[in-house]
């Protein structure tokens, strides 16, 4: 019987785990570490190995989580690209020199504060922050026009985050640079005197305002339309905040080519894929999806203000490797996370 | 006598054979090696890595669990040792069912009774809206510290009703009887004769819930509720420091340390032993009288709040099939997710067999140590063996996101439980067995092979049975080390939840229910908690 349960199980593993290994070594196929969900680009992943013949083998996991292997794995990596949620995390994997220098000709396709003069990584679509309201609680004009007002008794126990996520603890970053510790530390505990209820990421975030559990939520502008493909009835709206406030920062998602691949040609050409229109126009106006294009040409999905419209604060994306770690330990000091 | 001497006595001086030595050290050195590697990241840890992990903070999650664990080992115990008594000493109505009732929640996982517990009792979940017409509008918050409490006493309880019941099943009933002679009443019997005699058990019981406790990873998570396991997650996922999360899983091992020693004080002290050789009688069951109707509406309660609920909820959400939340069956996960257990539970069988047959026919001061280092993993938290195997993949490469490291993650992990069975089996067979064998002309291996496994095939299989189940249910060692592309039923739910598609992950959760049921029946109740119970 032991037996018998043995040889089955051996056998089944084995011929599960050989598909995934011969796959692995072709020279046709690449390693993606993804921190994009799977659900926003897996059309995105098929086309490129429907027009390329390269197979993907994708690890889809948390930015943070993908940046730690890489750097954890070093030149061992068996990663060849890292398409990351938050340019923040590419800084950091960019600092230890895990990740190789693009052409000027990709870094090029998109605008300059997309990417960085060390061209480490290149942006593929913009993010804004806003504050997600719900429409049965809230008309346009009782909303704030700043983050700085979220501490007012107004909004007592109406508020809602997700602090363990990457766009959140970039925001933070940006306002600690900008403002100062002091300033933005007294914010942060503010607002946790204020009652604000923590969620575990920004698609839960936004749920919470569409229950009215809160009635505002901090957190990336394109959420809500993948939620509202699903539910069109949901009671939820975005709001942009005033012109240079911390809550109107402008993020970036990116794409790297890990230092430590062999196939830089492939690798290549999936960035450049990522950069192509077809790509572009379905990050930004799949079913589902409203990010911000970045390839010139290209518009974004109709009905959300113009990415030079939205004028966020002047903050430097470069400078998120260094402020993202400061920004981490201030919200442990003030309890976001434990 | 010392124990050394009685164990030449009952057997011949027979040196152990090396390579069984080198098998089952090789064993005990993979159980505890991956525990050197959470040591060494911990202590090199940096500056920046320790500002990660300040001293508040610290204390504050330590107390969190250890608070935790404490309310659900008392809830467990409200829970399971009155259940026990009913079933097992009264005449409560529908004993048999009540029973079984109790015994199946073990296939729920801990994460799976939080998602339906929210469900069906958050403010604005299911029993709410049922209520609706009734004009309750609101229910109070569960999620927090009370919504984890009451998912892991679902998750926990039944062991210490399978403990208590089988210990009030085999103790002698002469000290009740004495005490009864003495002219104690009913409660006065209960409190002073039945209960100390539960003891022992009890202790084994509040044991495995409070270990349970600490490992918990999946309900504290869903429910919001900061544990020692999800600060390490959370390190591990969203802050880019690897090494704090090495220091805080140390701290968490610590903990389990401190638990497994203070129970180990506890366990014999006060104990009735049996005071009457032979086989035990049993005990007069109790005629509950009027008494019976409450008894009987404390069984329907639980039953209902612990099973019937959140497998209500699951099934309801499952024939709705809410569009919002519509998710396609994972076929392909549950495929994983029995492949990959039914290959630990193969493994596990096989692996322990050096170190029980070496600790089993050759006892001596390196085979008892050789056991315990096995047995050892049984107080690590899943979570800090996979945060330790994840420094070990990267150390060793080929193996980095391979199913073996996510194999030997469940190995380190379920192991004990294969070992204590395997050699709970071992010890009824007589050493005598196989000497006759070999005296009658079987080589040394052919006469084990003859004699000693089919005595011992129960064990193993019930052990490898149990190492199935825990591995089934098993979610955070297998979210950090499962390799590309590689999903089982239990990181497809948790996928789903982080979605926010409670609903629609029922389907995925009511299928790994599907797997664990025939395996927790498979397992008598009486191997359930031999094995369940840690050395």
């Amino acid at each position: 019987m032991v037996v018998w349960m043995t040889l089955g199980a051996v056998a089944l593993v084995a011929v599960s785990s050989a598909a995934a290994l011969t796959e692995a070594r072709q020279e046709t196929s690449l390693t993606i570490y993804s921190g994009r969900e799977e659900k926003l680009v897996k059309p995105i992943m098929d086309r490129f190995t429907k027009e390329t013949g390269i197979q993907l083998n994708v690890r889809y996991a948390s930015s943070t989580s993908l940046a730690t292997a890489l750097i954890e794995e070093g030149k061992d990596s068996p990663a060849d690209v890292f398409w990351a949620t938050e340019s923040g995390t590419l800084g950091l994997v960019a600092a230890r020199g895990l990740l190789k220098r693009l052409p000027q000709t990709t870094v090029g396709k998109v605008p300059s504060r997309f990417s960085t003069p060390s061209r480490r990584w290149v942006g593929t679509s913009g993010r804004s922050r806003v504050l997600a309201y719900n429409t049965q609680a809230l008309t346009p004009a009782e909303l704030p026009a700043s983050v700085w007002a979220l501490t007012n008794p107004r909004w007592k126990g109406k508020v809602g985050l997700p602090p363990t996520n990457g766009s959140f603890q970039a925001f933070v970053g940006a306002m600690l640079y900008l403002h100062g510790e002091d300033r933005t530390r007294d914010w942060l505990r503010g607002l946790r005197e204020n009652g604000v209820k923590f969620y575990p990421n920004n698609t839960t975030t936004v749920q919470a305002v569409g229950r009215g559990e809160i009635q505002l939520g901090l957190v990336n502008h394109y959420y809500l339309y993948n939620l509202l493909a699903d539910d069109p009835a949901l009671p939820v709206r975005n709001h942009w905040l005033q012109a240079g406030d911390p809550g109107a920062l402008v993020l970036a998602a990116g794409v790297g080519i890990v230092s430590a691949t062999k196939k830089d040609a492939a690798a290549q050409r999936f960035v450049d894929f990522l950069l192509s229109k077809w790509a572009q126009r379905f990050i930004a106006r799949g079913p589902g999806a409203a990010e911000y294009p970045l390839l010139k040409g290209v518009l974004p999905r109709p009905g959300l203000p113009a990415l030079r419209e939205i004028e966020g604060p002047k903050y430097n994306l470069g400078r998120l490797a260094a402020d993202l770690p400061a920004a981490v330990r201030l919200l442990l000091e003030t309890g976001y996370i434990k | 006598m010392s124990r050394r001497a009685a164990a030449a006595a009952t057997s011949p001086a027979r040196r152990a054979p090396l390579p069984l030595v080198a098998a089952a050290a090789t064993v005990a050195v993979a159980a505890v090696l991956p525990l050197a590697y959470l040591v060494v990241r911990a202590v090199s840890a940096d500056a920046d890595a320790r500002a990660l992990v300040p001293l508040s903070i610290t204390v504050e999650l330590v107390l969190g669990t250890a608070l935790l664990a404490v309310g659900v080992v008392a809830a467990a115990l409200a829970v399971g040792v009155p259940l026990a008594w009913l079933v097992v000493r009264t005449d409560v109505p529908g004993r048999r069912l009540w029973g079984l009732a109790a015994s199946l929640p073990l296939v729920i996982p801990s994460f799976v009774a939080a998602l339906a517990l929210l469900g069906a009792l958050a403010p604005r979940g299911l029993v709410q809206q049922t209520l609706e017409p009734l004009g309750v509008d609101t229910l109070p918050e569960i999620a927090g510290y009370w919504g984890a409490l009451l998912a892991l006493t679902l998750s926990t309880y039944p062991y210490v009703f399978l403990l208590a019941a089988a210990a009030l099943r085999s103790v002698d009933p002469s000290a009740e009887e004495a005490a009864r002679g003495l002219g104690a009443g009913r409660l006065a019997v209960l409190l002073r004769a039945t209960l100390p005699s539960l003891r022992p058990s009890l202790t084994a019981a509040s044991l495995l819930v409070a270990l349970y406790v600490l490992s918990d990873f999946g309900a504290v998570s869903l429910m919001g509720y900061p544990t020692l396991t999800t600060a390490i997650y959370t390190r591990y996922e969203s802050l880019l420091a690897l090494d704090s999360a090495a220091i805080l899983a140390l701290v968490l091992v610590g903990l389990a340390a401190v638990v497994v020693g203070l129970t180990s004080r506890f366990r014999l002290r006060g104990a009735i032993y049996r005071s009457t050789p032979g086989t035990g009688r049993s005990a007069q069951v109790v005629r509950l009288g009027r008494w019976r109707w409450p008894a009987l509406a404390f069984c329907t309660t639980v039953t209902s709040v612990f099973l019937v609920l959140p497998l209500g909820v699951l099934v309801w959400w499952s024939v709705k099939a809410d569009p919002a939340g519509g998710r396609a069956v994972a076929w392909g996960a549950a495929l994983n997710s029995a492949g990959v257990a039914a290959a630990a539970a193969a493994l596990a069988a096989l692996v322990v067999l050096p170190v029980a047959v070496l600790a089993w026919r050759f006892p001596s001061r390196l085979s008892r140590l050789l056991d315990r280092l096995t047995l050892f993993p049984n107080a690590l938290p899943g979570i800090a063996v996979a945060l330790a195997l994840v420094f070990f993949g990267a150390r060793f490469s080929f193996l980095y996101q391979s199913l073996a490291l996510l194999l030997i993650a469940y190995l380190v992990r379920f192991m004990p439980y294969a070992l204590a069975s395997t050699r709970a089996s071992l010890d009824s067979v007589n050493p005598r067995l196989e000497e006759a064998a070999r005296s009658l002309g079987r080589r040394p291996v052919g006469a084990t092979a003859a004699v000693v496994f089919p005595l011992a095939r129960s064990g193993m299989l019930a052990g490898a049975s149990l190492v199935f189940l825990s591995t089934v249910k098993e979610l955070p060692a297998t979210l950090l080390l499962r390799p590309i592309g590689f999903e089982t039923l239990a990181t497809d739910i948790w996928k789903g939840t982080a979605l926010g598609a409670y609903s629609g992950v029922a389907p995925s959760a009511l299928l790994l229910v599907g797997i664990a049921a025939p395996v927790v029946y498979l397992l008598s109740w009486r191997n359930a908690w031999e094995l369940g119970a840690p050395d």
